[in-house]
């Protein structure tokens, strides 16, 4: 049997409250980049101005400290768990819901959890977080930290397809989708498509698919063009960024498959805005 | 293209102005407000209580900012979707207020309440709300403190970005946007 490996909870504590802190304050290069791109194939002075704003935004949260969004976020909180570590200390969640209070205290973040969805009492410490755990093979723990805001949480979709449902139909949900959520989820969007599982993997898939490393490809072909195929159609809307019109309706499309049964092919779409806060670290 | 610079509170002349698409520089005081803070607007108005403000042709800003660092005026400041406050926007019309800042579409209902009272809808860069914290000059809690982020700030904004996307001639640049 392999040697097992202990990892404290301390340790997963401040790397969580390290990722919040720079996925809060600071795009991946690569998404500013993107941002450049999109940027320069626009015409209308208003899409132009719009993206020139935003990549002025991450200037002024990396230099000013103040946050990319005042939504700050539900913290959802992915963890690879190697099957020979052994977790020492606190119980986990309770590390990771302290982590989250300790960063949104320190940095100033707003805090948007309430505890109860119908009585809405805010928790005051953006806890708790939403936690995904996977065990996976070695001696390694790795950790995500992904924040979501509201409104584009909001305009999630699942449609459930019959089996015998071809592409063009899947394409069409997802465009008439974006569509009609125009500007509410902030385009340009980073839109993640879950297809397959059962409804609730493919909604978690949706989520994940946007964590792909960014600027990086589906490794299938097939799915690789349907990703291409999909961002067109979606950018020939006109919705544009922020929704006022121009090219760039999403800045990339990315989709997570899963194995599913006979009977079902659920698509799950996560309109992430263009604000895709995430980090992830291994220890 | 040179921003319309216009001040708060709105008169009928300023308002007539404004069409769908024109870019806009505001200066003066606003006010934030969301969800909670229209409930409890509505509850005030229904007892016949005034605002805790004058609300005579004064801008409402659908926003809930982060916490204030120290040595700042205040934490990220951009806007919130819009249609949660749809139900309480005739009433906000009602009371006085002429301009709405948010982001994203409003209802019909919404528009034609644009309409009929005479005001405007504008909204401004969702997101991007670092660099919208750096267009308020001042800000102060005037109400409703234990709502936390959802309390009313009242802000003293100097060139603050916005775009008319509701006017009250029934425009809607969000529906230019995808019939173009
Ligand atoms: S949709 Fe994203 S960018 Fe827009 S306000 Fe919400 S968190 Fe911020």
């Amino acid at each position: 049997m392999a040697d097992s490996r202990i990892i404290n909870t301390t340790l997963i504590r401040d790397a969580i409250v390290q990722l919040i802190h720079e996925a809060s304050f600071q795009l991946h290069p690569e998404t500013r980049t993107t941002f450049i791109q999109m940027r320069d194939t626009e015409e209308s002075g208003i899409a132009r101005q719009t993206l020139d704003t935003l990549i002025l935004n991450d200037d002024i949260a990396k230099a000013e400290q103040v946050p990319l969004c005042q939504d700050c976020g539900s913290v959802v909180v992915f963890l690879e768990i190697g099957q020979q570590v052994i977790i020492e200390g606190e119980q986990l969640n309770d590390a990771i819901h302290d982590a989250v209070a300790h960063a949104y205290e320190k940095y100033y973040l707003r805090k948007s959890i309430v505890a109860d969805p119908l009585q809405r009492v805010n928790t005051g410490t953006n806890t708790p977080s939403f936690i995904h755990i996977d065990m996976v093979q070695g001696d390694k723990l790795g950790i995500t930290v992904y924040l979501k805001g509201g409104g584009s949480e909001n305009m999630s979709s699942l449609h459930m397809f019959r089996p015998t449902a071809s592409e063009d139909e899947i394409i069409d949900y997802i465009v008439q989708t974006v569509r009609d959520a125009g500007p509410n989820p902030c385009p340009p969007l980073f839109l993640g498509v879950g297809i397959g599982g059962t409804a609730d993997v493919a909604m978690l898939n949706a989520k994940k698919a946007v964590l792909r490393k960014p600027g990086s490809f589906h490794p299938v072909d097939y799915y690789r063009k349907l990703e291409e195929k999909i961002l067109h159609a979606v950018n020939d809307t006109g919705v544009g960024p922020l929704g006022f019109g121009g090219r760039n309706t999403a800045a990339a499309v990315y989709i997570k498959e899963a194995a599913t049964h006979i009977a079902t092919l659920p698509v799950a779409l996560n309109l992430n805005c263009h604000s895709l806060r995430y980090r992830g670290t291994i220890l | 293209m040179k921003p319309v610079e216009i001040h708060t509170p709105l008169d009928q002349q300023t308002i007539k102005n404004l069409e769908s698409g024109t870019m806009v520089a505001l200066s003066g005081t606003i006010y934030t407000a969301r969800d909670r803070a229209h409930q409890e607007f509505q509850k005030l108005l229904e007892a016949g209580k005034p605002l805790p403000f004058d609300p005579s042709g004064q801008v409402l800003y659908y926003a809930g900012p982060s916490p204030t660092p120290r040595g700042k005026v205040i934490g990220a400041v951009g806007p919130t979707t819009s249609y949660r406050m749809d139900p309480f926007t005739g009433l906000m019309l009602e009371a006085g207020i002429r301009g709405f800042i948010g982001k994203g579409k409003r209802s019909q209902q919404v528009r034609e309440q644009l309409v009929q009272w005479g005001g405007v809808y504008f909204a401004t860069f969702g997101g991007a709300a670092a660099f919208l914290h750096t267009r308020v000059v001042s800000s102060r809690l005037i109400a409703f403190p234990h709502l936390g982020p959802e309390a009313v700030y009242m802000l003293e904004v100097a060139d603050f970005p916005i775009i008319v996307v509701n006017d009250i001639y029934n425009g809607d640049l969000y529906e230019s946007a995808i019939s173009g």
